[in-house]
């Protein structure tokens, strides 16, 4: 732990007057929005003066402060808490070498795959398993365009959308299963991941961002008003569960638990969702991790760290930049798809821009074009989300002031090293800082 | 004619609200580069505040209107800047010289984080206020009896607009700090060697944004007489376009972009249909940009080696 200077007077003076300014702006925030409350009282809308709640903002603001400029002694410009995280040689930690990122990933590959079947496991957590195998799946796929090919892309939610949507209307109009809509998804994905790339192309950085933003929601404005199609706002429902081989999971002579002469358990179909998504996640990983190695894979780094020096080798960055958009876009479609089997119905609500933040947010918290970066940034956003269920209506609160916090203290992400895959005579792990995060 | 009269009066009242908005996206863009994802939130913030300013003042028995509306007017602008100020201390000045993505993530945490306060101290249900102002005028009555009407809010609206725009872009051109602010918009290090206060500078963008986005939430509130703690993103989402199809950085273009999204949005819905308005927006967007893609006035970004 940290080591506080010895206080003198004049520390303690300016961190209470520091405080006392703090109290200040936090009761010019406080004073209308909280020390009123709006009630609708009939037809009138009436005004409740809540002077306490003001008060304990005021005071807890004051006293936050107080006890951050003391003992953690942050002047606002130096990133909070790094002091604690460094260690001796002054490498903070979440930089293990090579080798040590090599055995985390075998232990995290035997715990995933271990998972269903450790004592503590109920069905509650092996759901919430799930959600957090899909968000790495997403944030995986969403790091091939955003910190592979540094192409920043806010309408990720839009390909989610149209994974779900291609196998649910596959298998309501066409009775296609799941495994044989889940190509089919993809590559629906993918094709649209290429229109909505080729008119964007020309644009760069925030440009691109505000468009890819329009396009999601576009997508979800037309999902949620072509009734006759997509089922508007009543989504779409009865979705086929996925089979193993063409064995489902139920309580049938064909069912899986019959079939193996085990006894019906409605877990059995979880654990196998679990395992289905498991592996179309490392399936993500491993192309991803093969692609990188490949001349495709170094253009789209390249093309992050230096776009006209791209140009000038010869490099066709208009293919470049397509092949990150469907590539991600293809992954996208693939837990879209699984998102519909699990859910067994889907409406436009669950693809809004919230969404797409939440992806981006894994994968830049994680620390962008690290994979075992967003692995961690799942579970923790996605777990810590849930850890907070019982306090509803402050769990998205919550969440965003992490969001917040989280960046200060570390803005190139947890995982702050990365293993670039062009080298010179030895593969090094290099600090963040010097990786470019493109402009596209 | 008329309803095509009627039509372009309605949207260039909702586009002097974009356009208003627009603005804080494009101050804050022009001086650190980054897109200002509370904005809109705060545009949000600003309409709650002015809710609570307007039944305030009429509970305290102050019934001229004039007066009224000025109270509100300076109450929202004073509370809501000091949200944009907040927000710019807590979430961005600690990432100055960060990279570009992390102020981008803090803003959308930040934007979670106003819209999920005002859920918890106001409650999520929509508040309506009571019309105020009330009143208008009949420009002119065609045969079959269609009336095109200019109400008082409109009015309000459209000239508190003009002045204003034009205050702010006498405050950019003429004043200190409005050199100061151009100066950092060029060049911050150097604008830093020269002995002007960056941070500072950037405090005060801030702080006009949220003025003027409070009186943008003022004018929201009095326009359609509700508000919820989720009319931030789609105004916000909208203004951003406005502020980038009219060149971002640019502060006239902010206002004709401002416009013509609400132009484009009211006549779409008008000749069209309602529930693709936004498609209608976003894709014209998505083409201006392709063809024009540092906007209407914008400066052409030069790519340096």
């Amino acid at each position: 732990m940290t080591t506080s200077p010895p206080s003198s007077p004049g520390r303690v003076f300016s961190a209470v007057k520091d405080a006392a300014l703090a109290a200040f702006v936090a009761l010019a925030l406080a004073a209308p929005v909280m020390g009123f409350q709006t009630f609708v009282a009939g037809t009138e809308i009436q005004l409740e003066p809540r002077w306490w709640l003001v008060g304990y903002a005021v005071a807890a603001v004051f006293a936050g402060r107080l006890i951050f400029r003391l003992v953690i002694g942050g002047d606002g410009h130096q990133p909070v808490g790094q002091k604690w995280f460094r260690r001796k040689g002054g490498r903070p930690i979440g930089t293990p070498d090579a080798g040590g990122l090599k055995f985390i990933a075998i232990v995290a590959l035997i715990v995933a795959f271990s998972f269903p079947f450790l004592p503590f496991t109920d069905r509650y957590i092996l759901d919430l398993a799930v959600l957090v195998v899909t968000y790495i799946m997403l944030g995986w796929g969403l790091n091939i365009v955003v910190g592979l090919a540094g192409l920043l892309d806010l309408g990720y939610v839009a390909f989610y959308a149209v994974g779900a949507y291609s196998f649910a209307l596959l298998a309501q109009n066409f009775d296609l299963g799941f495994w044989f809509a889940l190509p089919i998804a993809g590559i629906l994905a993918a094709f649209w991941g290429i229109i909505l790339g080729f008119p964007v192309l020309r644009l760069r950085g925030d440009y691109l961002a505000i468009v890819t933003l329009a396009f999601g929601e576009i997508i979800r404005i037309v999902l949620l008003n072509w009734y006759e199609f997509t089922g508007g706002p009543d989504g779409i429902s009865g979705i086929p569960r996925p089979t193993l081989f063409g064995i489902p999971f139920d309580r049938s002579s064909e069912g899986f638990a019959a079939t193996f002469g085990l006894d019906y358990d409605s877990q059995h179909r979880i654990i196998f969702l679990y395992y289905v998504i498991l592996l179309l996640a490392l399936l993500t990983n491993f192309v991803t991790l093969r692609l990188r190695r490949l001349p495709i894979g170094r253009a789209w780094e390249a093309l992050r760290e230096d776009e006209i020096a791209c140009r000038s080798l010869g490099i066709n960055t208009t293919n470049t930049k397509l092949t990150a958009f469907s590539m991600g876009a293809m992954f996208g479609g693939f837990a879209g798809s699984f998102f519909a089997t699990r859910q067994g119905f889907i409406s436009p609500e669950s693809f809004t821009f919230i969404e797409s933040a939440l992806i981006l947010a894994i994968v830049v918290l994680g620390g962008l074009g690290s994979q075992i970066g967003v692995v961690i940034a799942a579970i923790v956003m996605i777990g810590g989300f849930e850890l907070f269920r019982d306090l509803e209506q402050y769990r998205m609160l919550i969440f965003g002031i992490l969001m917040v916090t989280i960046m200060i203290w570390r803005p190139r992400g947890l995982i702050s090293s990365r293993t670039p895959s062009a080298f010179l005579h030895e593969r090094k792990q290099i600090s963040a800082e010097n990786v470019s995060e493109g402009h596209g | 004619m008329e309803y095509f009269l009627q039509q372009l009066i309605n949207g260039l009242t909702l586009g002097s609200i974009y356009g208003l908005i627009a603005i804080g996206y494009t101050m804050v863009y022009g001086i650190i580069g980054m897109i200002n994802f509370a904005h809109g939130d705060i545009f949000m913030v600003g309409a709650f505040i002015a809710l609570i300013a307007f039944v305030a003042i009429i509970t305290l028995g102050i019934t001229f209107i004039p007066i009224a509306l000025l109270l509100v007017l300076v109450v929202a602008m004073v509370f809501t800047s000091a949200y944009g100020w907040a927000v710019e201390r807590i979430a961005y000045r600690p990432l100055r010289t960060s990279f570009r993505l992390a102020p981008l993530i803090t803003a959308i945490g930040m934007s979670i984080v106003l819209q999920n306060y005002v859920q918890i101290v106001q409650g999520a249900r929509v508040k309506p206020l009571q019309p105020v102002i009330t009143g208008g005028y009949t420009l002119m009555e065609s045969s079959d009896g269609f009336a095109v009407n200019l109400s008082n809010i409109q009015i309000i609206i459209i000239g508190l607009t003009l002045v204003l725009m034009y205050t702010f872009s006498q405050l950019i051109a003429k004043t200190s700090l409005g050199r100061a602010q151009r100066a950092c918009e060029q060049d911050r290090k150097m604008a830093s060697l020269l002995g002007i206060n960056v941070d500072r500078t950037i405090s005060l963008t801030f702080v006009m944004g949220a003025a003027l986005a409070a009186v943008a939430g003022m004018m929201f509130l009095l326009l359609y007489g509700v508000i919820d703690f989720y009319i931030g993103f789609v105004a916000g989402v909208k203004a951003f376009t406005a502020a980038v199809l009219g060149g971002i950085g640019s502060l006239p273009g902010a206002m004709i972009g401002g416009l013509l999204i609400g132009l484009i949005e009211v006549f779409w819905s008008g000749y069209f249909s309602v529930e693709y308005k936004d498609v209608a927006a976003f894709s014209i967007l998505a083409i201006v940009l392709i063809f024009l893609p540092s906007g209407i006035l914008g400066r052409p970004e030069v790519e340096k080696v």
